[in-house]
């Protein structure tokens, strides 16, 4: 067999500055990137390969009565038209938490788009046509679409036999988890609050939009295995999904990650993986599946949509009371990551504010809409929405400032969270609100200038909708908290390789993790690791795949911390062994061998002082030095079932924002004028990179402010919009200038100090938007995203 | 169907091309060129833009058929074509009429795409525009990269002194999901910036 076209190869990045941790190295891939030779998933080749097509189901809910693949399987160019009766293994379902999803519909669809038959064809278009020949007979059945229509007293059941783990605690079976989080006595504190704010809150579904459809080429192998090249954001948790349901031992489903167009959380979950392997296993060849953007929509989770209710109370001098509150987020018809949603939902209800006395209930629903998991802020999104649109009214209400008002009721270093858990590591707060406050505003009228105004500056662009008539600004603040890492008990680790060798008398450094590298920058940072530690300029980067430990995911802000860490971890057990090494050569011809604290820089030994006491390649010669280790961060614990209480989280990240907005009133356009951010990073370990999450994050979160919302219709529980036409991502027009102040408070938990920061800016972001065009509008705005008739009041 | 056409300089034929199929999915598929991107295959990101006899294009939407005889650069050929714009020379597609680009036969042959050697553009030639995307911090995921870098090398072939305004109103038809857009603004400041330095 041939290999395949676009397999990852090895990167060198050499260095002629030192290029560790702190300075803003340049990306590994980026050449390749730029001169359109990086390989993704999508670019994969091989000779004789097939193309594979998903038949998605067209309804929300329905039995399926009979599927009829005769014309499809006669069709010229066509090798395997796949069912669920087709499926090789007993295991015929997969999930991140709970095995719930079906490979291919059985009996049932439970949401529009679901997988029910797979075909493999030798053209994409042939494929396709096939796909579309496949006569499926649905029977529909009345569609679950919320919290009223799931607990109906004679609801259908979405799963009708739950054996999970959370079935026990739940009072409903529609209900995937319940996480309940009380501490104090919400009741009674009520009492005291000379301010009662209570507010209902609607979170949108957003889509993670990665641009890299998913995905993938498997290849057959002679020993009966498959090799899977796939974009993913976790290796080892699709093999073991996947292996299973092929009725493969995992050693015989080797994994390589391909090149990933981003991710966001979107591929945490499996899509194309399976079907791709499963039609190359039946038909012996190589199967590529590209799903196209209208099948992206229904081919990932989405973020989950919430309601909120929240109450909370202050006393007349500003100081918060209690907060009761419930969320109820939309899980959809299957699982995925919905039970560790809930549990961060809860347990960041509260925001970053000092709150003694909690009554906070989160549940995720089974529903017919679409499934909704992973993305990028992960539960803690939907309430900081919530709580900081209440922050602005209890501040209003006490007569405050609302910026004073959160800094008043900010937590720091040593606050309780409402699980019990002391938070051990800086959490400035009140100073990231101070600096954020401090920056200058862009000058009003901005769109005008020496040279005249400049309409593309304005609401509605070059529509030339206005020329400044009806053009009101507003300012908003919001400011959040990210836990960082898998919690709640969940062994999060990450393993790394690390090979020290000479060669052409350079020491050179390879790493090798299954990390995936979504974007963001982990391979530079493994390389700006590997620099600091052992001392080398050359570092090889080696591609991600399964022949190495799992890296765990890359999601949860964690991939520097955990990985990076595994990274540093390994690194320091190999110098360890490089020291041996040199003390055995050369220990005898200086004493400071035995006596002095030795470090590895410029590719040689030397003394904390700086004497130099050997050159690498000398005590290196032709050998190697080779280490695989695991790494953990501090283990955290689950949160009790009843009371929510736990040392369930392992860091904390934090941002905050505020963003100027001009307003068309008449027409209900906004114009974002500047979106600045705050965030404590800990130590930055690449500042480059840093502000590109920064601002990569806040603009996801502008994204849910005022155009994306995946539409599913509240009677059919189908998707109106699954395409880049209707759903709307910011464009370069709807994004601001986003000036960033980036802190630095190291965690001296964390390798180097550092805070995972994926995620916190994308949280801010959202309420911050909101509150300036609460601000210049005077309108309450519930719901997000905000649309024009919410301002025109055509709603 | 048999399409021929120059991609990069280099005359090319395309058989047993269907009606249906795009100029993207023929240089992706049939010519091995993956740098134009599918990230949407509807119009509407810019990550698939090439330039059609010198204008970008969103290579998704132009059916294979309409490049008969027609000249299209891509991103693998970006570095080539900045390179032949800055000797003086009408680099090919950019002066509009097929055939007529200053591209010889021979020199055409001569192309082939650059083998990087991963060294963060360290011994590797690229057009400015690309080596500001790297400088500048503008590569994350890297997917909307190709697009964006054809189509603001067009806009500094028109524009050499663009204002940020100009930057974002000639790059709004391509989508980036993990910037934020503020790198890829730097990195096209950067390379008018060091296109007017002469650098």
């Amino acid at each position: 067999m041939t290999t395949a076209n676009g397999a990852p190869t090895k990167i060198t990045q050499g260095s002629k500055s030192k290029g560790g941790i702190g300075e803003s190295t340049l990306r590994p891939d980026g050449t390749l990137k730029v001169t359109g030779e990086f390989a993704y998933s999508s670019d994969m080749w091989h000779e004789d390969m097939l193309w594979g097509q998903i038949l998605r189901s067209t309804v929300a809910h329905a039995e399926i009565v009979s599927i009829d693949v005769s014309e499809a399987l006669a069709m010229a160019g066509v090798y395997a038209v796949l069912t669920y009766d087709d499926l090789p293994a007993e295991m015929k379902h997969y999930g991140l938490e709970i095995q719930d999803t079906p490979v291919l519909a059985h009996g049932k669809v439970r949401h529009h788009g679901e997988p029910v038959a797979i075909v493999a064809a030798d053209h994409p278009e042939t494929a396709r046509r096939a796909a579309a020949k496949i006569k499926v007979d649905y029977k529909e059945l009345p569609v679950i679409t919320d919290e009223a229509s799931a607990t109906a007293p004679d609801a259908i059941l979405v799963h009708e036999n739950r054996d999970d783990h959370h079935i026990g605690h739940v009072p409903h079976p529609n209900i995937v988890h319940r996480q309940p989080i009380i501490r104090g006595n919400a009741d009674e504190a009520a009492k005291k609050a000379d301010f009662v704010v209570k507010g209902e809150y609607y979170f949108g579904m957003q889509d993670q939009a990665f641009l890299g459809p998913e995905s993938g080429l498997a290849v057959p192998e002679e020993d009966g295995g498959v090799h899977l090249y796939v974009a993913t954001q976790w290796l080892h948790s699709d093999l073991k999904q996947i292996a299973p349901v092929l009725g493969l031992p995992e050693d015989k489903v080797r994994m390589t990650l391909a090149g990933v167009g981003g991710a966001f959380g979107g591929r945490e979950d499996l899509s194309m993986q399976i079907h791709a392997c499963l039609l190359a296993l039946r038909t012996g060849k190589p199967v590529k599946i590209v799903y196209n953007r209208f099948e992206s929509f229904f081919g990932h989770v989405h973020r989950h949509p919430a309601r909120l209710f929240y109450e909370h109370g202050a006393t007349k001098d500003g100081k918060l009371t209690h907060l009761k509150c419930r969320i109820v987020l939309d899980g959809g018809a299957y699982a995925s990551a919905s039970p560790a949603v809930v549990g961060n939902a809860s347990s960041l209800a509260v925001g970053p504010y000092v709150v003694d006395d909690v009554d906070i209930e989160a549940i995720a629903l089974y529903s017919n809409n679409p499934p909704c998991g992973a993305m990028r802020g992960f539960g803690a999104v939907q309430a900081c929405f919530a709580y900081e649109a209440q922050m602005d009214k209890l501040a209003d209400e006490v007569g405050m400032d609302r910026v004073e008002f959160r800094r008043l009721n900010a937590m720091e270093q040593g606050t309780l969270m409402p699980t019990g858990q002391p938070v051990d590591s800086p959490a400035p707060v009140a100073e990231l609100l101070r600096r954020i406050k401090a920056m200058p505003l862009p000058p009003e009228r901005q769109w005008e200038s020496s040279e005249g105004s400049d309409v593309r500056q304005l609401p509605g662009g070059l529509s030339n909708t206005t020329h400044g008539e009806g053009v009101v600004r507003g300012v908003g603040y919001a400011v959040g908290i990210k836990n960082v890492g898998f919690s709640e008990g969940f062994d999060d680790y990450s393993t790394a390789k690390v090979r020290m060798e000479t060669v052409g008398g350079e020491p050179v450094a390879t790493v090798h993790t299954a990390m995936a590298e979504v974007g963001q920058g982990g391979v530079t940072v493994h390389a700006q690791i590997a620099r600091t530690e052992l001392g080398v300029a050359q570092v090889t980067i080696h591609p991600a795949d399964t022949q190495v430990g799992s890296a765990g995911s890359t999601s949860a802000s964690r991939q520097t911390y955990v990985t990076g860490g595994a990274v540093k971890n390994a690194c320091e057990l190999v110098r360890e062994r490089v020291l041996e090494i040199g003390r055995r050569k050369f220990g005898s011809y200086h004493p400071a061998w035995a006596t002095a604290e030795l470090l590895l820089e410029g590719g040689k030994v030397v003394t904390d002082g700086g004497e130099v006491l050997a050159d690498l390649a000398d005590v290196l010669e032709d050998g190697a030095v080779e280490i695989e280790a695991e790494w953990r961060h501090r283990p955290t614990e689950p949160f009790d079932l009843r009371t929510g209480q736990g040392n369930g989280h392992v860091q904390y990240s934090f941002a905050a924002h505020r963003a100027v907005v001009e307003v068309d009133t008449e027409l209900g356009l906004v114009k974002v004028v500047e979106l600045a951010c705050a965030q404590d990073v800990g130590k930055a370990l690449n500042p480059l990179s840093v502000i590109g999450q920064i601002q990569g994050g806040t603009t996801q979160g502008l994204g849910i402010a005022i155009m994306e919302e995946i539409i599913v219709d509240p009677v059919t529980a189908k998707v109106r919009n699954p395409s880049f036409t209707d759903y709307l991502l910011p464009t370069i027009l709807d994004t601001p200038t986003i000036p960033v102040d980036v802190l630095e408070l190291a965690d001296d938990h964390a390798p180097y100090g550092l805070r995972g920061i994926g995620e916190a800016p994308t949280l801010s972001s959202t309420p911050a938007v909101l509150a300036a065009i609460r601000n210049a509008t005077g309108l309450e705005l519930p719901r997000t995203p905000v649309r024009p008739e919410h301002l025109t009041g055509k709603a | 169907m048999r399409v021929n056409f120059t991609v990069n300089g280099r005359p090319q034929e395309a058989d047993d091309v269907w009606e249906g199929e795009s100029l993207l999915y023929v240089l992706r598929e049939r010519m091995g060129l993956p740098g134009s991107k599918n990230a949407c295959e509807q119009g509407e990101c810019g990550s698939c833009t090439v330039r059609l006899d010198g204008v970008p294009v969103c290579s998704c939407l132009v059916a294979a058929g309409q490049v008969q005889g027609r000249d299209v650069v891509t991103v693998e050929g970006l570095a080539e074509f900045a390179q032949q714009r800055a000797e003086g020379g009408c680099a090919s597609g950019a002066c509009g009429t097929a055939g007529a680009a200053g591209t010889t036969l021979d020199e055409a042959r001569r192309w082939q795409a650059k083998g990087a050697d991963s060294q963060t553009g360290e011994g590797v030639e690229l057009a400015p525009i690309q080596q500001a995307f790297i400088d500048a911090g503008a590569v994350q995921c890297g997917f909307c990269t190709p697009g964006l870098l054809v189509a603001a090398d067009e806009m500094l072939e028109r524009n050499p002194n663009p204002s940020d305004a100009d930057i974002r109103e000639a790059l709004s038809g391509n989508l980036c999901r993990c910037t934020g857009y503020e790198k890829i603004m730097d990195a096209v400041r950067l390379a008018a910036a060091r296109q007017s330095e002469g650098v």
